[in-house]
């Protein structure tokens, strides 16, 4: 079996049901497992950083984007790019800090709450923090140090979902000579 | 639309984080059983969703054969390669090319680690079988990466 063409660089789209439904059962069973709600945030976190440092060599290889020289760039890929190409929707970006390192990330739809109700004894659950460790965790690798964390969230009752992207610091690697 | 991607790895992750959650006397067997009961969880929620037309079930046959297709295709995007039964309540699915397993190996490497990778979808399986009515017990084999089997067992009430 070639593993190459199964790769390829198309992107196979299925339904998000599927995703929708097995982070989920995911959060559920996060929360049988864990005693209070942070842990379970901790850990969703934890889980998307993960899926983050994994996931943007996926991004690189397929979207072609280069390098970005600065954070309004990076906010734009994000948006734009990343987003509907994973989940198929593109937040609007506003709220932008006037240093310009910090921005907003509005959801309308958040495809990861299809179909959730929080009960009211979880209300510190951050039910979508996967997200947040995700784009941590991609951004970590393409050098940059970020913070996401939601400041509204549909399913707490705002008009919106909202996450807060702040620009910490540019890591510097120890890059071998002559390569950029 | 989700891409296909972000299961697979959000699968991943689950495996990593869950498939030894829960480590009792069974060993192996209660360990990979967070994994099979969310997949269920998942599985009986699907098979409520996914038969969009009044499809008739009027037989075993044919709601394995929606697993074969709609419930795969749904799920990996491609149909499964066999269905063999024996008529009494046995069948066994295989895929030549799991998707959950294509990027680990072609061969033996890796084997011992496959089964973790196959839980949820046995639980998938029998959660999507439950919605539609049928009790059954659902293993998976492999016996060289990336092909395996899923042997379901429907239990008569």
């Amino acid at each position: 079996m070639s593993r190459q063409a199964n790769r390829g660089t198309e992107s196979k789209k299925m339904s998000s049901e599927l995703f929708t439904l097995t982070y989920g059962a995911l959060v559920t069973q996060l929360c049988k497992d864990y005693e209070n709600d942070e842990d379970v945030n901790k850990q969703l976190d934890k889980m998307g950083y993960n899926i983050g440092v994994r996931l943007i060599e996926d991004f690189l290889a397929r979207s072609n984007v280069g390098r970005c020289h600065d954070f309004r760039e990076t906010a734009d890929v994000i948006a734009k790019v990343a987003f509907k190409m994973y989940l198929g929707i593109t937040p609007g970006i506003t709220n932008w800090s006037p240093a310009g390192d910090e921005f907003s990330l509005i959801l309308e739809n958040n495809p990861l709450v299809d179909f959730v109700e929080l009960p009211d004894n979880h209300s510190s659950l951050i039910y979508s923090n996967l997200l947040c460790g995700v784009l941590r965790g991609a951004l970590e690798m393409v050098q940059m140090a970020v913070e996401a964390k939601f400041v509204q969230d549909t399913l707490k009752g705002d008009g919106v979902t909202e996450i807060r992207m702040r620009f910490i610091r540019r890591i510097e690697d120890n890059l071998p000579a002559g390569e950029e | 639309m989700a891409d296909a991607v972000l299961f697979e790895f959000l699968h991943m992750e689950m495996v990593a984080e869950l498939w030894a959650y829960d480590p009792g006397p069974g060993g192996q067997k209660t360990s990979l059983s967070v994994l099979e009961s969310m997949g269920f969880r998942v599985g009986q929620a699907l098979g409520e969703r996914l038969p969009r037309e009044t499809l008739a079930f009027r037989e075993e046959l044919d709601a394995l054969k929606f697993l074969c297709k709609d419930l795969w295709a749904a799920v990996f995007q491609k149909q499964i390669d066999g269905l063999r039964t024996n008529h009494q309540g046995t069948y066994v699915l295989q895929d030549n090319s799991f998707p959950l397993l294509v990027r680990m190996a072609s061969g033996l490497q890796y084997l011992e680690e496959a089964p973790k990778f196959l839980a949820f979808t046995c639980g998938l399986l029998r959660g999507a079988l439950s919605t539609l009515g049928l009790k059954s017990s659902v293993t998976a084999s492999v016996a060289a990466l990336p092909t395996c089997k899923f042997q379901v067992v429907i239990q008569k009430s």
